[in-house]
């Protein structure tokens, strides 16, 4: 009966401790909402390395006219409910300005209705493009509109005159709104989609799905996913010896892909944020040194390169940091500030945002890139 | 007689006190965690109906929670219907349905019933990923109305407070008045032994059926309430993950008592955000909290406090002996 009191008094004090709270003054307090577990993990961890990253080099360097930012990440784990929990307790409890995040569109769209009603400022990481539109007062975002991907696939299926392709799409929230994008813009870059199937999010074997693809009249194929789905259905391309061009979405612009696909992913062509191609850009490129300096920093805090999803929450810190240093104090103020937020550059492209448009890029965001010899080549 | 006055003199208490904790507890982010607690309660009360009491296993709990949630969002949200009519729907349809598929996963027991179970969330859940065109896929249905009535919409955390936890208590009265009747005994003499329920005369297999499917029609109410409290739902927060997480609020809480539901719901959803402060640490104290309280608290929260009570009264009065 001692180790029940043992029991006790541990919980009594796990509680206690935790119930302490310590405010220092004279700080800016800003709320993060990722996924650092579950399923978007994938999303969530490189964001809250980059936010976290990011905001200790702000203070390193003194803060935001002379005031420290204090960062304080919860973890959603991909669940609407406790997204929307999480979001309470940052405006509630801890009173932040301003939320970066959540990392998936599921969450965003949850969490939405909390911003507007407490009228907080909120910088979605997500990439939905309903998020932003129809425009919603409070509510911005960093991650480019699946439609900006998919228009650059189709311009370049322009050029080189394929007028058929077969889509190949994950059921997940990133797949269903690219699913989505791509058969609302076909009509207007003339494309027909002749085959349209989809995958789960765990499976191993597309080779049914491909099968049927051969079959049909497609000229290209265009796949959307999240590793690793994608990795396995450039695997199975290969193995049925499949010779239509083979596109995919920016879900896989990292290094993993090529890891996971191995020498099957030679020849695939997707769009993608300029991060994995910083390196290779000209020198006039405007968002060059933003990039250069997040990859670099990267590499140096967490040994491994920085992706475009990290991009997302550094995107989200600067354009915060910026409304801030212009004035922003109160939550409103920084919202003001927010959506007169012109040419900034950063990860994920050139911010411009505008009372009718709070997702601020346009589709120079993305470039489209070939892998060749297991890296990224910009393809002209 | 004595036995009924003391039951109504704890639900009175209990009503008392959900009644006055806003007023003490009102800063508005515990509010907002309470909202759930409700929510919560109702469905570790549905689930310790089936598992508590009739000792029959469903590992299936959050797809009809689901189920209540998008009925409820996509006849008020794409349809308009008033959302109490929808409510109503949402409630029937679910109880139908599980009364219908109860019939042949009730036949089964103990692991085949749980896998059965398992296996209607899964089917449910994948439902809701890829039924785009009504649920609107992974990335969820917006634009649910709050509740309303008349002009008076529950739109505030308190007004929602009140609304889940007055359906609470009602499922907690109605609950309790269950397990105390005729038939409560008779669940209780199925978890027992089923053959001898049987021969006694209990039609074991319509009653499992049944308590089933009220079980589901109650999770689908609290499924309605959620989505008109969040006015947005999305297949993840209804994945076979929350299903283990009732589980584990009954078991947590203690099989075989309403109150104990209570307490469960309540620990697991407050406990979380207390260890939040844990920052990424959080999941293991939260995990070696579970596996304390199961290893010293077998019975659950609702036995394990007076027991632990009792034995600090004893404690006390052989210490205090001495001193006399």
């Amino acid at each position: 009966m001692k180790r029940f009191l043992a029991a006790a008094c541990f919980t009594v004090l796990t509680v206690l401790s935790a119930t302490i709270c310590i405010a220092a003054p004279g700080t800016i307090k800003i709320g993060a909402l990722f996924s650092v577990t579950g399923p978007p993990s994938f999303l969530g961890e490189p964001e809250r390395n980059t936010a976290k990253m990011e905001v200790d080099e702000i203070n390193a360097k003194g803060g935001i006219n002379g005031k420290k930012i204090e960062l304080i990440v919860y973890d959603t784990t991909g669940d609407a409910t406790k997204a929307v929990q999480a979001a309470n307790r940052l405006i509630k409890e801890d009173k932040v300005v301003a939320i970066i995040g959540p990392s998936t569109t599921g969450e965003s769209m949850a969490v939405l209705p909390v911003a507007e009603k407490e009228q907080i400022p909120l910088i979605s990481c997500a990439a939905g493009s309903k998020i932003t539109d129809p425009v919603k007062k409070w509510v911005f975002k960093t991650a480019q509109n699946d439609g900006l991907a998919v228009a650059k696939i189709y311009e370049y299926l322009n050029k080189k005159k394929i007028s058929k392709i077969a889509i190949i799409t994950v059921s997940d929230g990133f797949g269903s709104s690219g699913r989505e994008q791509l058969k609302v813009n076909a009509a207007k870059f003339g494309i027909q989609i002749v085959e349209d199937s989809t995958f789960g999010p765990k499976d191993t074997d597309m080779t049914a799905q491909l099968t049927k693809i051969r079959g049909s009249q497609a000229q290209a194929i265009i796949c959307w996913g999240t590793n690793p789905g994608p990795a396995m259905i450039a695997k199975n391309v290969k193995q049925l010896g499949i010779k239509l061009p083979l596109f995919m979405s920016h879900g896989v612009s990292s290094k993993k892909f090529i890891e996971l696909a191995g020498d099957a992913a030679d020849g695939i062509i997707l769009p993608s944020g300029r991060v994995i191609v910083s390196d290779v850009l000209p020198s006039s490129d405007k968002q060059k040194k933003s990039l250069i300096a997040f990859v670099k920093d990267y590499q140096k805090h967490y040994k491994t390169e920085g992706d475009h999803f990290g991009g997302h929450a550094w995107d989200a810190v600067m354009l915060l940091k910026n409304a801030i240093e212009k004035g922003g104090e109160t939550p409103s103020q920084i919202r003001d500030q927010l959506e007169k937020t012109q040419n900034i550059a950063g990860i994920g492209g050139i911010f411009n945002f505008s009372p009718t448009d709070h997702a601020g890029l346009s589709k120079d965001a993305f470039v489209l890139v070939q892998i060749k010899d297991k890296d990224w080549a910009l393809v002209k | 007689m004595r036995f009924l006055n003391s039951e109504i003199l704890k639900f009175i208490l209990l009503a008392l006190f959900i009644l006055i904790l806003p007023h003490v507890a009102h800063e508005g982010y515990l509010l907002n965690v309470l909202v759930f607690v409700g929510i919560h309660s109702i469905l570790a009360l549905a689930l310790n109906l089936l598992l508590g009491y009739a000792g029959q296993i469903s590992l299936g709990h959050a797809g009809f929670f689901g189920l209540g949630a998008y009925i409820s969002g996509i006849l008020t949200a794409t349809y308009s219907l008033n959302p109490w009519i929808a409510m109503l729907i949402a409630a029937s349809v679910v109880t139908l349905l599980s009364f219908a598929v109860g019939f042949p996963v009730l036949k089964l027991k103990g692991h085949y019933l749980a896998m059965a179970t398992l296996g209607l969330g899964v089917i449910i859940y994948i439902v809701f990923n890829e039924a785009v065109d009504y649920t609107g896929g992974p990335s969820g249905l917006s634009g649910i109305p709050n509740l309303s009535i008349g002009t008076f919409s529950f739109d505030t955390d308190i007004r929602n407070y009140y609304l889940i936890w007055t359906f609470a208590l009602i499922a907690i009265a109605l609950s309790l008045n269950l397990v105390h009747s005729r038939i409560g005994r008779a669940l209780r003499a199925i978890h027992d032994s089923e053959v001898a329920a049987r021969v006694m005369g209990v039609n074991a297999r319509l009653m499992k059926v049944q308590i089933f499917a009220l079980s589901a029609g109650l999770s689908a109410i609290a499924g309605s309430l959620y989505a008109h409290t969040m006015t947005f739902v999305s297949p993840a927060s209804f994945g076979f993950n929350f299903s283990v997480e009732l589980v584990t609020m009954v078991i947590i809480g203690g099989l075989a008592s309403i109150y104990g539901s209570l307490l469960g719901a309540a620990l697991l959803t407050v406990l979380p955000e207390l260890l939040r402060a844990f920052q990424d640490y959080d999941i293991i104290v939260y995990g070696l909290l579970l596996i304390i309280m199961t290893m010293f608290m077998p019975g659950g929260l609702a036995k394990g406090f007076p027991q632990a009570a009792s034995y600090l009264r004893t404690r006390f009065g052989k210490r205090s002996s001495p001193d006399a």
